[in-house]
């Protein structure tokens, strides 16, 4: 699905990300640690294409296509998503307009969509326009539901969320990477699994994300450097023993 | 800017009068239609046209509203004389001298005591003559406890029609009364215009002001000022204007606090997409308490300009004031926002566009509001 090569991204001539190399494949979720400045938005943001990052280095390939150089529309319509941590509000335009955009050329239903998501009474309102952390969180989600896409950024699902807000941002991230979960007279529970082609990059500093989905790998961001591999509740627990000071030592 | 009024006809375009709106010709109804008149008089209380310089059709349907010409009116209603030239003067500028030397008319809209109108009373002052000047003076008069909103279009039916208006208004809100007074304004770029407006609300009245230009103009200059007479009265402000090239606009509103428990907001937004705006705004505060906020939003394309004038003059302690502005091309963080959601720059400029000019909060009628969608529309063509 997506396969990041040796690549270097900088700012006003400043190196932010080095030599990174990333391969997600279909149907895979990616969990992405790493302290506060190490470069992980600026990883999801160049993958998306936004935030006037350079590739000084490197490419993205999207389903075997380089897209390292087009721009984030055509990104988005080729199936990546990405959820930002603070997006930002718009005045005047409708969260129901919105979701209605990302829905491109299908028609939604919008309100069954926001159901779900417990947003029915903002897709009135501006989007974003005083909404709190959790209300951030559950109306990007329900522009992605309308969005569909085949890679799903995710920046901070936690960030500003409540606990009673988190199970249910956790279990509509977990619906759009696996589809409905629940089978059904139309869906054994082998087909549901099988179907499943959405692939996830998480980034997240809690791990509280992983008590309700599924990821495959976990990495180490550190420094604009990319380093360990493995499940990513290891390396939680790792991160809550050690901090990142073993990752200094593993990439001198 | 200089208006070279000698350049005008102010007389000899004596219009005759229309007995059925319906009648107008198409380009007529089209033009007041922009301005938010419907010729088709549904769901309204009244309707009032001035045709070049006289009256060619007043009419209500409700008798809980009083609608006149100027003339006529002053002759039935002694004291409303009394009306005329009290919040602003002749003596102001060359327009209100004008004006004032030779009128041509106007209405007087009187929403009688305890009447809650439901259907708006519609005006619609047109230009219908190449080269004519038109001086109108309207008087609004909102008594006790009474409820209104008067959709007040200004028009020209010709396009690159050369025209001057000058409009007096003034607007009287008395005891806990309410006005809803929607102006929208549907000139051509050869159209020179000098509204002159001044209100006052009395205690627990209500003044909400809506104001809505997308054409062009060549130019355009006006300040009214409400002033809040009695204690708790709230005067507030919408006004969404683009000035598109060769649209110079100098507009603003100025609000007197002169009583305790009073309140205002003054919103603009505000497009120059190669026009020139100086967005004006000044609220005093004479008394306490009392909160005022003004706020520009203003949004730069196609190398317009925008000068925003705040303007903030508390005079006792104890009075809260605040403004907020800021003036700028549309931000690159919403581009991109909806850009991630697969609308390509153009897409996405105009989704910006269409939220920063949104009338929502203005509560016009459906059908208004379908035609500033489609002035929107028309004149995002020359946005992007």
């Amino acid at each position: 699905m997506l396969t990041i090569e040796n690549l270097y991204v900088s700012i006003n001539g400043t190196p932010l990300l080095e030599g990174i190399n990333l391969s997600i494949g279909d149907g895979e979720t990616v969990i992405l640690f790493g302290p506060n400045g190490s470069g992980k938005t600026t990883l999801l943001y160049t993958i998306m294409g936004i935030g006037g990052y350079e590739v000084t280095e490197g490419r993205i390939l999207f389903n075997d296509e380089d897209i390292t150089h087009i721009p984030a529309y055509e990104r988005s319509r080729k199936g990546i998503g990405m959820s930002m941590q603070r997006p930002p509000s718009i005045h005047g335009l409708k969260t129901r307009g919105l979701v209605e955009m990302c829905a491109g050329k299908r028609t939604v239903d919008v309100e069954a969509l926001a159901k779900k998501v417990n947003l029915e009474s903002f897709l009135d309102r501006d989007i974003n326009l005083g909404f709190s952390g959790g209300e951030i969180k559950r109306s990007e989600i329900l522009q992605l539901m309308a969005q569909r896409p085949k890679l799903l950024l995710f920046d901070e699902p936690e960030s500003g969320v409540d606990v009673e807000n988190m199970a249910l941002v956790g279990n509509m991230a977990r619906e759009l990477l696996e589809g409905p979960s629940e089978p059904d007279a139309q869906h054994t529970l082998h087909d549901l699994m099988h179907e499943r082609k959405t692939s996830g990059l998480i980034i997240t500093h809690t791990g509280h994300i992983l008590d309700y989905i599924t990821a495959d790998r976990g990495h180490v961001l550190y420094s604009g450097h990319l380093c360990c591999a493995d499940n990513p509740k290891r390396i939680l627990d790792h991160l809550k023993k050690y901090g990142y000071k073993e990752c200094i030592r593993c990439l001198s | 800017m200089k208006v070279d009024l000698s350049k005008y006809e102010f007389t000899g375009h004596a219009s005759e009068k229309v007995d059925d709106l319906t009648r107008l010709d198409k380009g007529e109804k089209e033009s007041m239609k922009m301005a938010g008149f419907d010729a088709s008089e549904k769901n309204r209380s009244a309707s009032f046209v001035q045709i070049d310089h006289n009256h060619a059709f007043c009419k209500s349907y409700d008798p809980g509203v009083e609608i006149l010409p100027l003339g006529l009116a002053l002759k039935i209603h002694e004291g409303w004389g009394d009306l005329k030239w009290k919040l602003l003067k002749p003596e102001k500028d060359e327009f209100t001298r004008l004006a004032a030397d030779s009128t041509h008319g106007g209405y007087v809209i009187r929403v009688k005591k305890g009447a809650k109108l439901t259907a708006p009373i519609q005006s619609c002052l047109m230009m219908h003559t190449n080269k004519v000047g038109q001086n109108v003076h309207n008087i609004i008069l909102v008594e006790e406890g009474a409820e209104a909103h008067i959709l007040s279009g200004c028009t020209t039916t010709l396009a690159d029609q050369t025209a001057a208006h000058i409009g007096i208004s003034e607007f009287y809100v008395e005891k806990n009364a309410s006005l809803t007074f929607t102006m929208i304004h549907n000139w051509g770029e050869n159209v020179e215009v000098r509204p002159r407006s001044a209100g006052q609300v009395e205690t627990g009245g209500i003044f909400l002001s809506n104001y809505v230009s997308l054409k062009p103009v060549k130019n355009l200059q006006m300040y009214p000022a409400i002033t809040l007479k009695g204690a708790g009265s709230i005067a507030r402000f919408n006004s969404v204007i683009v000035s598109t090239e060769n649209t110079f606009m100098d507009v603003g509103n100025r609000v007197i606090l002169d009583a305790a428990d009073t309140r205002t907001e003054i919103i603009s937004h505000a497009i120059a997409s190669g026009g020139h705006i100086i967005a004006r705004g000044h609220i005093q505060a004479n008394c306490s308490p009392a909160k005022g906020h003004l706020e520009c939003q203003g949004l730069l394309l196609n190398n317009g300009i925008i000068q925003a004038i705040p303007e903030l003059d508390g005079r006792m302690e104890g009075v809260e004031l605040s403004h907020e502005a800021a003036v700028g091309k549309i931000a690159k963080e919403e581009l991109e926002y909806l850009m991630i959601r697969g609308m390509d720059e153009e897409e996405a400029s105009s989704a910006i566009v269409r939220g920063f000019l949104n009338i929502d909060i203005m509560g016009l009628p459906p059908e208004l509001k379908t035609e500033i969608d489609k002035a929107i529309t028309e004149s995002e063509k020359s946005m992007f």
